[in-house]
């Protein structure tokens, strides 16, 4: 019992500043393919309460990602980790009674993370450098393609790695790649 | 009937470190009468750069459809992750009109157009809507009987229901039907539909660990000798990472997971050489020895 109480008032509610909200967010964030849907939210939960990774994770809260979104708390938002624990199992997508593509909001706010605040875990980063370079998201060893042959595997077919390099190029990734701090892990608890 | 012929889609991860579910997907799509020709060109399918950039993600998948559009053969992807964003990309880029013409802009540049002619199939729903059932089960000549396995379908080959709409997410009946036609019992467990966990095991391992856990457990307790999976993410999961999860929990499972065209093999006919079952993490000897 004490121990309950001690952690009760240790625990500071984190308060929101009226400064930092912006109330513009929203509706920047409707107009992003995926996240049409954010102002439907009426906060029900069942994307937390059905989440895979919010049962493992104390930081991972999809239905605070909607609600902070609707209030327009951005830089908490872009610059919170647990952003990156999402693993896209589209749960929350299928079972939202408002049709609020949760999964596609995270996917909006990830592109943001990168494009405004310049932050990428470093794992995307390797395999955006090895597509870049190869065409394939892992570079695939020599020795890997041989024992193809062995295996009786037809060979893999050449990838055209200009081809990818200009869509990373046209699509303006390849600038977002150069300027990015990566970071290593995402704690979970 | 006629041969379904398709353009395979081996993606990334498939070539890099698991030909045992290609090797076995060959061997058993041939005996079937599909036919399938290697994709000329093709690049990473776009799904892991979706987090990055959402343009890029769509204008790679989509340079892989212009490629089968131009061929004009639907495509067959073994991976979910592959499936995912090929099959989202083909749907959202012949309904939207807009968004088309923006990555119409970007593959310009490439010299390609997206038309909107083409078709994504995953293999389980190439094996179950166009190979059809009665097909498999006349080529399933050593039937596997009192065997007993669970599915795992993994989810993107079943969610977001929007865009895939084929089977019940929350119940999914495709791979447990395929399972059956090889003879053996497919058993309920308990959250089927669970993640695997994979997708994030990149910046955090505590969560895919714990997922992956629950799942061998609840894989464990219906009393399934084996776990099937048809996505080579699921697979790595749960047998790559097995000892890991063992170690980390100081727990043993000792599971074999097998590729589904492993299963299916096995049950027309194929040895397990030839269907590179000596490939797998988790040897399952115990099982080939009770079909032996």
């Amino acid at each position: 019992m004490s121990e309950i109480k001690s952690k009760v008032h240790e625990y500071t509610p984190p308060v929101i500043k009226a400064e930092e909200l912006d109330p513009k967010f929203k509706y920047k964030m409707s107009k992003m393919h995926g996240a049409e849907k954010i102002m439907a939210c009426f906060q029900c939960g069942t994307c937390t309460a059905d989440c895979p990774i919010a049962r493992f994770s104390e930081f991972y809260r999809p239905r605070r990602i909607a609600r902070m979104v609707q209030l327009g708390l951005k830089d908490r938002l872009l610059l919170d980790k647990a952003l990156w624990l999402c693993s896209s199992c589209f749960t929350c997508v299928d079972h939202c009674p408002q049709g609020v593509e949760i999964a596609g909001i995270v996917r909006v706010l990830r592109n943001m993370a990168v494009a405004e605040k310049n932050l990428l875990p470093i794992v995307y980063k390797e395999l955006a450098t090895n597509l870049m370079k190869t065409g394939f998201v892992y570079e695939i060893p020599e020795s890997r393609l041989q024992k193809r042959a062995e295996q009786g595997l037809p060979p893999l077919p050449k990838p055209n790695v200009g081809e990818v390099m200009k869509i990373f190029e046209v699509t303006g990734s390849a600038s977002l790649l150069e300027k990015v701090q990566t970071f290593v892990k995402v704690e979970s608890k | 009937m006629s041969n379904p012929k398709y353009l395979l889609f081996l993606g990334c991860v498939i070539p890099y470190r698991l030909s045992s579910y290609e090797i076995s997907a060959r061997k058993v799509l041939a005996k079937l009468g599909v036919e399938l020709v290697e994709m000329p060109e093709y690049n990473c399918c776009g799904y892991p750069m979706d987090v990055i950039n959402h343009d890029l993600m769509l204008t790679l998948a989509a340079r892989n459809l212009c490629i089968a559009e131009k061929v004009g053969l639907p495509i067959l992807a073994l991976c979910n992750g592959c499936f995912c964003s090929l099959n989202e990309t083909n749907k959202i880029l012949k309904e939207d009109k807009k968004l088309r013409e923006k990555i119409n802009g970007y593959l310009k540049e490439v010299g390609m157009e997206f038309k909107g002619t083409t078709e994504v199939k995953h293999l389980i729903y190439v094996l179950s809507e166009d190979v059809g059932y009665e097909r498999i089960k006349s080529a399933v000549t050593k039937p596997l009987t009192g065997i007993h396995v669970a599915q795992h379908s993994g989810c993107h080959v079943l969610r977001p229901r929007k865009y895939v709409g084929r089977d019940d997410p929350e119940n999914p009946t495709t791979l447990k039907e395929l399972i059956r036609l090889t003879g053996a019992e497919c058993l309920d467990y308990m959250d089927e539909a669970e993640c695997c966990g994979n997708p994030i095991i990149g910046v955090n391992e505590d969560v895919p660990f714990q997922m992956a856990k629950e799942k061998l457990e609840h894989v464990r307790a219906a009393g399934a000798q084996a776990l099937i999976t048809v996505c080579p993410f699921c697979h790595i999961m749960f047998d790559i990472n097995q000892p890991r999860i063992e170690r980390a929990f100081n727990e043993k499972f000792n599971l074999p997971v097998l590729h589904y065209p492993q299963l299916l093999g096995l049950a027309m006919g194929f040895s397990p050489e030839e269907l590179a079952l000596n490939e797998l993490r988790v040897k399952p000897t115990e099982l080939l020895n009770q079909i032996r």
